[in-house]
């Protein structure tokens, strides 16, 4: 078998694969972080517990449902839908119940109060069901494995990776480059003008709002084939992703997304060379970024 | 009433030895002493706590971490080194102050939100840290530490004793805090979370006041977390998660920020609360504590102390 630094080719590049995969998910979160606080100026803590509802939406919808004597049940592809739409809708009553009452506060408040929601969701799906993981099956169309010479690629994993740079780069094109993302960007910048031009800013907080959440939603699903659906599986990312959005810094989308990926990779490359660290990595990092440049990578100094 | 935020006038005094007249008494009126116990170690913990958000207008979001470290260093060394726990708890606070000493160097290079962020996520990595040390006994924790005998003389096994030493400890903690507070150190804590741009400009160090502050509110969370030790003959991963930071935060807020006797009414409601609940809900403790959280967030800001002294000051307007 071929080696390279003293590691088996194949095993380097599935912990590489890996690594990006993670990587994927850190991008997609962190990029519906920058976007909620772009607008919001709100640090959503519930972003986790978001995107571990997107996964138990899937979850459930392969297990099936009964509602009022209907029994529903959908596959992966319906979940990619349903998903984010499920945790859109609930990120629309969050903002219009509760955020809504916090834009003139310091920001602080709007993180304690989403991090009040994540307990919440968190305590619910623990007392119904429990700490254990459920396993969500591959969908068959992308089930098996393809050998691309130098590694066998899971033919699910290439999916995921793929799937959230299209969702990534959308998000992008939809910020950047059109007439909805450049009022949002405007908002950011000045909400009173914009308003006075007839924008109505408080319903494009809301969607923006709305469309975070239902990112990391969509995120979830995502997820739900490649690891274990818990609870608590939102509450262990969403620190990760902190330190990844600290070390990216919260200015820049193409910042959130290359950050992202980058550090998936680091994380996979850890696990191979020295496993023991490969949980503690990203907050290394994000301590000597902190140290050289505290705005962040892609962050403009204030 | 000015007591309850600053106290220091004659009534606040007054107030302040009735309150500790009801502690003292407490034990032999039927009060069960641990519960007590254990809300005067929170107290203090929610204490330190204020003393950085209340006063100097940082959010430590991980504030766990040096609660729950100074804990596990207390219980190993009462444990496996038997040292009397004085040495012991002297030696937790260290550490805490230590680790203070670390994580706010790197975390006041940032201010507002990303302090929050950064101090989580810190606190998160050394959480990671004492799940797989060998020394801490993974998910299970250290359980049954032994209280030991105090300076080697006074046995802190009977419930009243350590009561005691508890309470004594909470009241020299309190008067540490209220002297810190009204020092000039403390006047120019309450210029930067008033004004951070203007503190600088009239020529103070920001961030070497900062980073005291952190790490004198890190020794005190430490002191918290390792009289914890004694009072529960256990210390826990629970202690060092996130979960916990936002406990404190919680008391602090539901008690009221930035007031005297907050974070004390705040650690005693939520103790409370917890064991309340413990029996009856079990899982769903959680759940009520985010919704507590949740609510005082949106509509109760000021919490019960914040409220009062308000309520006072409309009635004094009136009169």
């Amino acid at each position: 078998m071929t080696e390279l630094f003293g590691v088996p080719i194949q095993a380097l590049f599935g912990q590489l694969m890996l690594g990006l995969v993670n990587g994927s998910f850190y991008a997609m979160l962190s990029l519906g972080l920058a976007v909620i606080f772009g607008l919001l100026g709100v640090v959503n803590f519930a972003h986790g517990a978001m995107y571990m509802l997107g996964a138990y939406v899937a979850w459930m919808g392969l297990d099936g449902i009964d509602v009022h004597g209907m029994h529903i049940q959908f596959n992966f592809w319906v979940a990619l839908l349903v998903g984010p739409l499920v945790v859109g809708v609930v990120g629309v009553v969050v903002e219009k119940l509760l955020l809504k009452r916090l834009y003139k506060l310091d920001p602080l408040y709007g993180l304690l109060l989403t991090f009040g929601l994540a307990l919440i969701v968190q305590g619910v799906f623990l007392q119904y069901y429990g700490s254990s993981g459920q396993s969500y099956d591959t969908p068959e169309a992308l089930s098996g494995a393809t050998n691309l010479g130098f590694m066998i690629l899971p033919n699910y994993r290439g999916f995921v990776v793929a799937a959230s740079l299209v969702i990534c780069f959308g998000t992008w094109f939809l910020i950047e480059r059109t007439r909805l993302g450049s009022l949002l960007r405007a908002g950011t910048e000045n909400p009173a003008l914009v308003q006075a031009f007839g924008v109505n800013v408080p319903l494009m907080v809301t969607l923006t709002y709305a469309g975070g959440a239902a990112l990391a939603g969509l995120a979830g699903v995502l997820a739900a084939p490649v690891i274990q659906v818990t609870p608590l599986m939102g509450s262990n990312l969403i620190i990760v992703v902190f330190a990844v959005v600290v070390i990216g810094g919260m200015g820049s989308i193409i910042g959130s997304i290359v950050t992202g990926l980058v550090l998936g990779l680091v994380e996979g490359l850890t696990r191979v060379f020295y496993p023991e660290a490969s949980n503690v990595v990203v907050f290394f990092i994000m301590a000597i970024v902190l140290m050289i440049r505290p705005a962040g990578l892609f962050g403009k100094e204030k | 009433m000015d007591w309850l935020g600053q106290g220091v006038d004659r009534a606040g005094k007054i107030a302040w030895i009735v309150a500790l007249a009801i502690l003292v008494v407490a034990p032999f009126v039927g009060v069960y002493p641990i519960f007590v116990a254990q809300a005067l170690c929170f107290a203090i913990f929610a204490m330190s706590f204020n003393l950085l958000l209340g006063y100097t207008g940082l959010l430590s979001f991980g504030h766990a971490a040096f609660f729950g470290g100074a804990a596990y260093i207390t219980a190993w060394l009462l444990q496996e080194k038997h040292l009397t726990p004085e040495l012991a708890i002297l030696a937790g606070v260290s550490a805490a102050a230590a680790t203070g000493l670390v994580f706010g160097v790197i975390a006041i290079r940032r201010q507002g939100i990303y302090f929050a962020m950064v101090t989580l996520a810190l606190a998160y990595m050394l959480s990671f840290f004492f799940l797989q040390a060998s020394f801490t006994g993974g998910e299970n924790g250290l359980q049954g530490i032994e209280r030991g005998r105090l300076l080697g003389l006074v046995s802190l096994e009977g419930d009243l004793a350590l009561y005691f030493f508890v309470l004594a400890v909470f009241v020299g903690v309190f008067l540490l805090v209220l002297r810190i507070v009204h020092s000039p150190y403390g006047q120019v804590l309450k210029a930067i979370r008033e004004n951070e741009p203007r503190a600088i400009s009239l020529g103070y160090n920001v961030d070497r006041y900062k980073l005291l502050a952190f790490v004198l509110s890190a020794a005190l969370a430490g002191l918290g977390g390792s009289l914890k030790v004694l009072v529960l003959h256990l210390a826990t991963l629970q202690d060092v998660r996130w979960e916990q930071s936002g406990e404190v935060i919680l008391m602090t807020l539901l008690g009221g920020l930035g007031t005297f006797a907050g974070p004390v009414v705040g650690a005693f409601t939520v103790v409370g609360l917890q064991n309340y609940l413990s029996d009856r809900a079990g899982a769903w403790t959680t759940v009520i504590i985010g919704v507590i959280f949740v609510l005082c967030v949106v509509a109760f800001r000021k919490g019960f102390v914040g409220e009062l002294l308000a309520w006072q000051k409309r009635r004094a307007r009136k009169a």
